[in-house]
């Protein structure tokens, strides 16, 4: 049996539905292994009917004062109650900055190892798979011979699809028992954050780039109008954030944030692997660039060969006019 | 007073285009050289500030070849006043095995009256990208752990020394209080980190590097080999250029039905 960490928040929940579209391909490359879905807190019916569509067999949803609030160990201890009890060869999670963490947790409470940014499996005996390192620019092919075998899947690198038939998932309540000390390590108070920040960037539709080509503090406001036009969020790359032009909430890329809109406009950005690392997922991308040779350029759908200063402006008066 | 460790990995510069070892094993960094991640980057500047504000000592550990004592001057240059290097070929060791020697560091160096309360690593390596190592720390020495935080502060509570690690949740800033002993992995983007000064140049070649073997024999990392993604060649179509481009862009911004 297949166990997939699901999160049920906005911000990740897309990334999950991506782990459990993985979890079917290797399901089905293992004779049909049933996958269950363990969430923590009041997954609701549609969320139940939601993991439904993706095939999820069962619901473990973990519930209790323990889980009153984030704590990785906790979590982890929940997901390996279900794995000894159901004793499942396999436990993953999506690649989101809470699905690895509890992944190395459960790895390292298994003695198990943990291969995190996986994009495709190659074998089943032996289990190997291939993981994004250095920011995707080189993948590694990895032995995962423990079991459970422990991985997260890379953010965006598979589609999240709907099986073809859906099933109607049973809901299992589970109230682990946790002790004090997979507590200390507890969140113990959270900011909500400022409606439009951060969070959007992962989420939105369109992501309008800029990068050095923007030339100072001051050289934003063209972008962020069209930004603000296509109803998208502004992304910078660390060029940006370093020279403190931008705040780094904003930073697409290896050390940044993961965006995978329908439309990426990087202006100014030369796409360097770091860089691309977090935007590689973006539907189309449409690139604007003095240098026509630019790695950006070269990569993208479209490109705008120009000065961003003059090409966006113009972009923003045929938009509004 | 806090003590605070540090551990920091040489990896090869990325910046430019990416060159595989003959064995498949690692990336060459010879040509494009070596350097240490942003993350870790971010770590030390928290060690270092917290050593200064509690008054502590920041030390900074590596496991790595022979040349990782080049990263480790840049980090004494920028602050920490001692560094233990523990003269391994990294690439055959494991997540697993890497915080088992470093859980030996900090076991060791108790033994002989220094402490380590506060342990930083980096989030993820630049190179392995394991995202691991400071989590199987924690276990290794029963510790508690957080990850991906942005800052970090130690203050008391109760006559407690208590860190206040903040970082982004997934839907807001959380904020953890980890009585110490702890470990923390850091993410870029909370603090900028310094440039090292002549004096702390000068005062950094005068420090004593303690040079230990591995403690135990590596499990190795699960790889099998290492490969580069197949290129893809460019099919990039080119609207036009300059302004005149502009409603071209925009027909294209209609079609992908992106405008309002
Ligand atoms: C471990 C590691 C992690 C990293 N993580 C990240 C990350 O998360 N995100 C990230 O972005 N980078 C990251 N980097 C840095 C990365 O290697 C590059 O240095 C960075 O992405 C370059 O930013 P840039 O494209 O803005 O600047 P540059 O590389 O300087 O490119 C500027 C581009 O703008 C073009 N240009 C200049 N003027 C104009 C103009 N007026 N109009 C239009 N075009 C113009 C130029 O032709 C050029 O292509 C990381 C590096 C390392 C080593
Ligand atoms: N060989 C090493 N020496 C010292 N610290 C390391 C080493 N490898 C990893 N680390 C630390 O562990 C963090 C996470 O690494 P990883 O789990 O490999 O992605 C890194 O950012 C470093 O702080």
């Amino acid at each position: 049996m297949i166990i997939v960490l699901v999160e049920l928040d906005e911000e990740s929940a897309e990334v999950s539905r991506e782990a459990l579209t993985f979890a079917r391909s290797l399901s089905a490359a293992g004779g049909g292994v049933p996958i269950d879905a363990v969430v923590v807190g009041d997954a609701s019916a549609d969320e139940v009917a939601d993991l439904g569509r993706y095939a999820v067999r069962e619901v473990h949803r973990v519930g209790g004062d323990a889980f009153a609030a984030y704590s990785a160990a906790a979590w982890a201890a929940a997901v390996l109650e279900v794995q000894r009890a159901k004793g499942s060869v396999v436990v993953m999670a999506g690649g989101t900055n809470r699905g690895t963490e509890v992944m190395a947790h459960v790895a390292a409470r298994a003695g198990a190892a943990m291969a995190a940014n996986v994009v495709a499996f190659n074998g089943l005996a032996p289990f190997t798979v291939n993981r994004q390192v250095m920011g995707g620019a080189v993948l590694e092919e990895m032995l995962l011979d423990e079991r459970p075998a422990v991985f997260t899947v890379a953010g965006h690198a598979v589609e999240a699809t709907p099986a073809d038939a859906a099933t109607t998932p049973a809901v299992v309540d589970v109230t682990p028992t946790v002790p004090e000390a997979d507590l200390v390590a507890r969140v113990a108070s959270t900011e909500p954050r400022p409606q439009g920040e951060g969070s959007s960037l992962k989420t939105a539709k369109v992501v309008v780039g800029a990068g050095r080509g923007a030339g100072g503090p001051e050289g934003f406001g063209a972008v962020s109008e069209l930004a603000d036009l296509l109803g998208g969020s502004l992304g910078v790359s660390r060029v940006v954030t370093s020279l403190g032009w931008r705040p780094h909430h904003e930073q697409v890329g290896q050390t940044g944030t993961r965006i995978s809109p329908d439309l990426y406009i990087p202006c100014g950005i030369s796409g360097a692997i770091q860089h691309w690392a977090g935007c590689a997922s973006s539907k189309v991308i449409l690139a604007i660039n003095t240098d026509a040779e630019a790695p950006m350029v070269t990569k993208a759908t479209y490109a705008v060969i120009g000065d961003m200063h003059e090409v966006v402006p113009a972009i923003n008066e045929a938009l509004k006019g | 007073m806090t003590n605070v460790l540090v551990c920091i990995k040489r990896v090869p510069d990325s910046s430019s285009d990416v060159v595989l070892t003959d064995d498949a094993q690692a990336v060459d960094g010879r040509y494009a050289g070596f350097t240490v991640s942003p993350h870790e980057n971010c770590a030390v500047e928290l060690a270092v500030q917290i050593a200064a504000a509690t008054g502590g000592e920041a030390t900074v550990v590596t496991l790595g070849s022979e040349e990782a004592v080049e990263q480790l001057r840049g980090v004494l240059a920028l602050g920490c006043t001692a560094a233990t290097h523990i003269v391994a070929d990294a690439p055959t060791y494991g997540p697993a095995d890497v915080a088992r020697e470093l859980a030996a560091v900090v076991r060791d160096h108790e033994a002989a009256g220094r402490s380590h309360d506060l342990v930083l690593l980096g989030n993820d390596a630049a190179d392995s990208g394991d995202f691991q190592v400071g989590i199987r720390l924690a276990y290794e020495l029963g510790r508690p752990v957080v990850t991906g935080i942005a800052t970090v502060e130690v203050t008391q509570e109760a006559g407690v020394d208590v860190a206040v690690a903040r970082g982004e949740g997934p839907t807001g800033q959380d904020t953890y209080r980890l009585p110490l002993p702890a470990v923390v992995t850091v993410l870029e983007g909370g603090v900028e980190p310094r440039y090292p000064t002549v004096s702390g140049r000068m005062k950094a070649k005068k420090i004593e590097i303690e040079q230990r073997q591995p403690a135990g024999t590596p499990g190795g990392a699960k790889r099998v080999r290492l490969f580069l993604p197949p290129a893809v060649p460019s099919q990039v179509t080119v609207l036009g250029e300059g302004p005149d481009a502009a409603p071209a862009v925009v027909g294209l911004l209609a079609e992908l039905g992106v405008t309002r």
